[in-house]
């Protein structure tokens, strides 16, 4: 199982406080579609579903890497997921 | 008077973590294209001259805060010589939308606002009107004809009084966003960003030494020497070409688009020498505003900002507002922190404040941790990243903590700092684990290094140091490469190179297929002539487009091995390459890379390699460790650098020179930031020192030699194990600076710049922890 | 506007111009004659980027006038190296990888240039303090100095 690091102004609303949760899938699709069906919420908040892909203020990282395919970044077993907010450098 | 040090060294010191040793990697070429550098050759964007070109000039607000009433172009237009006038009327006005520039989004409206003032002007020095004539002087002549009402309203320049709800508005649209939710509040406040681990609350009340910190630091600018510059022709087929100064022509290329309203591909950007950037270069500015007025006249026209346009207009770096508290067990373990960082945006949302929240606890391991951080518009120019942005301002307050912890303690502060640094498999309170990182090795070399061990005496003297870390950017690269029939080869690269990653782009290439430096000749190809490449800037383009170099050099190889078994009448996996030399397995043939590039014609024509990279492993962050001597004048409360040692961990130095050179003049911007750079204004929110002379950058006398140790903890994630080296220097030198200046003068500072008079003031309160 | 006619020896080529009487040297070098070796950076004599001689004489090109230079001698970054080749200083600047973005190099070279002439045997502070009218934003001046000193031959 994935662990997933819930963003900290997600956690009062969705997860009741928690900070980490596991869940399955092997792309990053796929753990926010589980993340979803427990924490309903999720995928609004990650999922631009008009272009069909990762929000533009969002980053998501798979065991500390930003992932430049999004939404079909494979996700291993025990892989970390964190969404982060979007950044740039100079 | 400063002593400026030894003088013999040619190159730093080195200090190897288990990297390997390259044939061309890590030695000192000189740049390819140095010689056009040295000699006046190098075309930059303001080089730029094209028959029939017209001159713009730009038209600026004089008022930091103002709704735009009324714009009469007439009497300008009608100026002899005066070719076109425009204004946002001429900014195609559909909506909506917002743009990736590689390094962070731009909202496509305030781009557009940003580039001439809609309904309003929200700083001065914000472009109202464009004008293009026959001459500079007759477009300057011309500006002074525009008639603008304004109707003045209250500007807002600090991030502090922004953010009181009493604070008069800026976007009366806009709301504070929390992660990516609106939570439909009106304010100044754009985002608030809020990463937390662990329990905090019950970490402090279970410590036993506790240190806090406030810190407010002052608006300061990139600085590059050369202003921003563009120039235009909007052809009658449609296409517009544009000649700049850029950090990315592709990003160039995608705003002009957006801004303009026109498919990218209508937009060819040609890339000149760039006179520094620092990320200043990100942004457009003037180009549109040359579009437009090409369009009109059906002429090519050049805009070139004055020094006070750069100032007023473009870029800054955010002012800030940072407080910091941190706590230890009674063994001097680090156990929690929290931090409240505000960042002035400027006049619309984008403050590194995601950077900022990010790196201002990342030197250490602590479990329990929580920042806040506010991204909030204020009436000065639209911030733009400036090297590392966003780490500068939270380096600092941290680091002053941990001396202040380190005292409490007891403990020498490198020691402190060592027992509790950053290392792999830390978790930050982003959540994210570190892979193999150098911080605790820069931070060993620091305390062994002849510096920290010399003693330093003699009233008004004191030492400092601070360690800073940026976590550097992949990002997109293209590179082509076409073998010459004499064995040399030309290197087409999308990355525009500001401080000699020609060079360092092409040793890679060259290491890869065990040719000399010398044999490569690079080049910056316009967006029609290469793959699309991100910006140079997030320390990127030596480690992603070196990369990209890589898997040329092995499709080179790849393609090299073919022609050699068409040559040999063999077949492919009969050849191998090895030191420079193709021969057949059994030995029984063999030619160098020269010999076989001279056989191409006939085994198949040219050889083309090429590859796009995207990397999304191994980025690899870089830590900064400074070490500074100060003595401070007692009378007047100038601040004299001593000597200087900054120690930086560069997975592999490809260059080493040129890394020397990153990790100088970003320790350099520092101590400009800490001491005498910023942004004077008035009450009425107008720029006070818009000129060099009195936008006090450093100067060659102001300095010592800046000692570099360079430290290869080799990045596992990159073919030659590079870590980006363009940014993490300019973090920690304020934070040692201050330190420095604090046991010179035993007094508590808390405010940048450290100004004499600032000094002064404390010295004279001296009471500890009182100053500010 | 009338225009004045100008005749001065431009890196020891005679040269006339015909130039207005409110443009600089600098602009005039840059705009009308193509010696866009001279860089611009702040048009106020605050950064040292437009360095040029004027018989003999290190001055900002920004802040003169392109009239002033009547009979009298101009010297450029296009004029330091040779059909022999670069000049010491342009070979030292390249060895010691003192220009990143290279922008102020030209001013460097030409202000370097001069204080040899002037002398040829300065200290690191003497070369510190002459060139602390030319801003350099990328290399934190060690490059530059260490390349001055190494033509100098008075690397201590
Ligand atoms: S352009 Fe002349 S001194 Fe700056
Ligand atoms: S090399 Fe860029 S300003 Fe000097």
């Amino acid at each position: 199982m994935a662990m997933v690091w819930i963003p900290a102004p997600w956690r009062e609303k969705l997860t009741q406080g928690q900070q980490q949760v596991d869940v399955e899938g092997a792309t990053v699709r796929q753990v926010i579609e589980a993340l979803d069906a427990r924490f309903p919420g999720m995928r609004q908040r990650i999922i631009d579903p008009e272009h069909d892909r990762i929000r533009h203020d969002i980053a998501v990282s798979v065991d500390g890497e930003i992932s430049v395919e999004g939404l079909r970044r494979k996700v291993g077993e025990t892989s970390e997921v964190h969404f982060l907010p979007a950044m740039a450098g100079g | 008077m400063t002593d400026h040090g030894e003088t013999t060294r040619k190159g730093g010191e080195i200090r190897n973590f288990g990297t390997q040793t390259y044939k061309v990697v890590g030695t000192r070429p000189i740049r390819h294209d140095g010689t056009d550098k040295v000699t006046g050759r190098a075309v930059y964007g303001g080089d730029i001259r094209l028959p029939g070109m017209l001159y713009g000039q730009i038209l600026r607000s004089p008022h930091a805060h103002a709704r735009i009433q009324r714009i009469d172009t007439s009497r300008a237009e009608a100026l002899p010589g005066v070719h076109a006038v425009v204004t946002a009327a001429d900014l195609p006005d559909t909506t909506g939308g917002r743009i990736d520039l590689g390094e962070g989004h731009a909202d496509t409206k305030y781009m557009r606002d940003n580039i001439l003032a809609g309904d309003k002007v929200l700083y001065r020095g914000h472009a109202v009107a464009g004008v293009a004539a026959v001459s500079l002087h007759v477009a300057e002549e011309a500006l002074a004809l525009i008639d603008v009402d304004y109707e003045l309203l209250e500007p807002v320049i600090d991030v502090e009084t922004a953010m009181k709800d009493s604070a008069p508005l800026l976007h009366e649209g806009l709301t504070t966003t929390e992660l990516n939710e609106d939570t439909g509040r009106k304010s100044n406040i754009a985002m608030h960003i809020r990463h937390e681990m662990g329990d905090v609350q019950q970490a402090f009340a279970g410590a036993a030494h506790v240190a806090e910190a406030e810190i407010r630091t002052a608006t300061v600018h990139q600085g590059y020497i050369e202003p921003q510059n563009g120039t235009a022709s909007w052809s009658e087929d449609g296409q517009l070409t544009i000649w700049t100064s850029t950090q990315g022509s592709f990003t160039a290329q995608k705003q002009l688009a957006t801004i303009l309203d026109i498919p990218v591909s209508k937009v060819r950007v040609i890339p000149q020498e760039i006179g520094g950037g620092f990320g200043g270069k990100i942004p457009v500015y003037v180009e549109p505003v040359a579009a437009l007025l090409s369009r009109k006249t059906a002429h090519p026209v050049k805009i070139i900002m004055t020094r006070a346009d750069v100032f007023e207009s473009t870029g800054p770096t955010p002012g800030s507002y940072v407080r910091v508290k941190m706590a230890t067990d009674a063994s001097g373990k680090l156990v929690a922190s929290e931090a409240h960082i505000a960042l002035e945006a400027g006049a619309f949302p984008g403050a590194e404040i995601g950077a900022a929240a990010m790196c201002v606890f990342s030197c250490y391991d602590i479990p329990h941790a929580v920042v806040d951080g506010y991204d909030v518009v204020v009436n000065k120019p639209k911030s733009a990243p400036y090297r590392a942005p966003g780490a500068t301002q939270v380096t600092w307050p941290v680091e002053k903590v941990m001396d202040d912890l380190a005292r409490q303690l007891g403990k020498d502060p490198v020691a402190f700092r060592l027992d509790n640094a950053a290392a792999e498999g830390t978790r930050r309170v982003d959540g994210i684990v570190y892979p193999r990182i150098g911080g605790r090795e820069c931070l060993e070399v620091a305390r062994d290094s002849d510096h920290y061990q010399s003693e330093l005496s003699g009233p008004y003297r004191g030492r400092g140091m601070a360690i800073g870390y940026w976590f550097n950017i992949g990002l997109k690269s293209a590179v082509t490469a076409s073998v010459n029939a004499d064995g040399t080869v030309h290197l087409v690269e999308g990355s525009t190179d500001i401080g000699g990653t020609r060079t360092s782009v092409a040793m890679q290439f060259a290491e890869t297929l065990g040719l000399d430096a010398a044999d490569i000749y690079p080049s910056v190809g316009d967006t029609s002539a290469i793959g699309y490449t991100d910006v140079t800037g997030g320390s990127r383009v030596t480690y992603a487009t070196g990369w990209a170099a890589y898997e040329a050099a092995e499709d080179v190889k790849r393609q090299m091995i073919e022609r050699a078994a068409i040559l040999w009448e063999s077949s492919a996996d009969q050849v191998e390459y090895s030191d420079g030399v193709f021969k057949t397995r059994d030995g029984s043939k063999s030619a160098d890379f020269k010999q076989l590039a001279q056989k191409l014609e006939d085994t198949g024509g040219p050889v083309v390699g090429r590859a796009t990279v995207h990397p999304d492993t191994g980025v690899g962050g870089s830590f900064a460790v400074n070490i500074v001597d100060v003595e401070v004048d007692p009378d007047t409360g100038k601040v004299d650098i001593l000597r200087f040692t900054v120690i930086q961990d560069a997975g592999k130095a490809i260059h080493p020179s040129y890394v020397e050179g990153q990790m100088q003049g970003g320790s350099v911007q520092g101590i400009g930031w800490a001491l005498n750079e910023e942004y004077a204004y008035t009450e009425e929110g107008r720029m006070a020192n818009s000129t060099f002379l009195d936008y006090r950058m450093p100067t060659s006398l102001d300095l010592p030699m800046i000692e570099t140790i360079i430290v290869e903890v080799p990045n596992p994630g990159h073919p030659y194990g590079v870590r980006g080296v363009g940014e993490a220097s300019i973090a920690p030198p304020p934070a040692a600076v201050a330190a420095a200046v604090e046991n010179a003068t035993g007094t508590q500072l808390n405010v940048l710049p450290l100004r004499p008079d600032r000094i002064i003031n404390a010295m004279e309160d001296s009471i500890p922890a009182a100053a500010g | 506007m009338s225009k004045i006619h100008v005749q001065c020896t431009i890196n020891g080529e005679p040269t006339e111009f015909l130039c207005e009487a409110r443009q600089s040297l600098l602009e005039v070098l840059r705009e009308e004659l193509g010696f866009t070796g001279t860089k611009e950076g702040c048009n106020d004599g605050n950064c040292g980027a437009c360095s040029v001689t004027v018989d003999g004489v290190l001055v900002d090109s920004c802040l003169i006038l392109a009239a002033e230079v009547q009979d009298k001698t101009v010297g450029t970054v296009e004029g330091l190296a040779s059909a022999e080749g670069l000049h010491p200083l342009q070979q030292k600047f390249l060895e010691h990888a003192s220009l990143q973005c290279g922008i102020c190099t030209p001013g460097f070279l030409v202000a370097s240039k001069a204080l040899l002439d002037a002398n040829p045997n300065p200290s690191q502070h003497e070369i510190r303090h002459w060139l602390a009218g030319n801003l350099c934003r990328c290399t934190g001046y060690d490059k530059i100095v260490r390349a001055v000193l190494d033509a100098a031959g008075t690397a201590e």
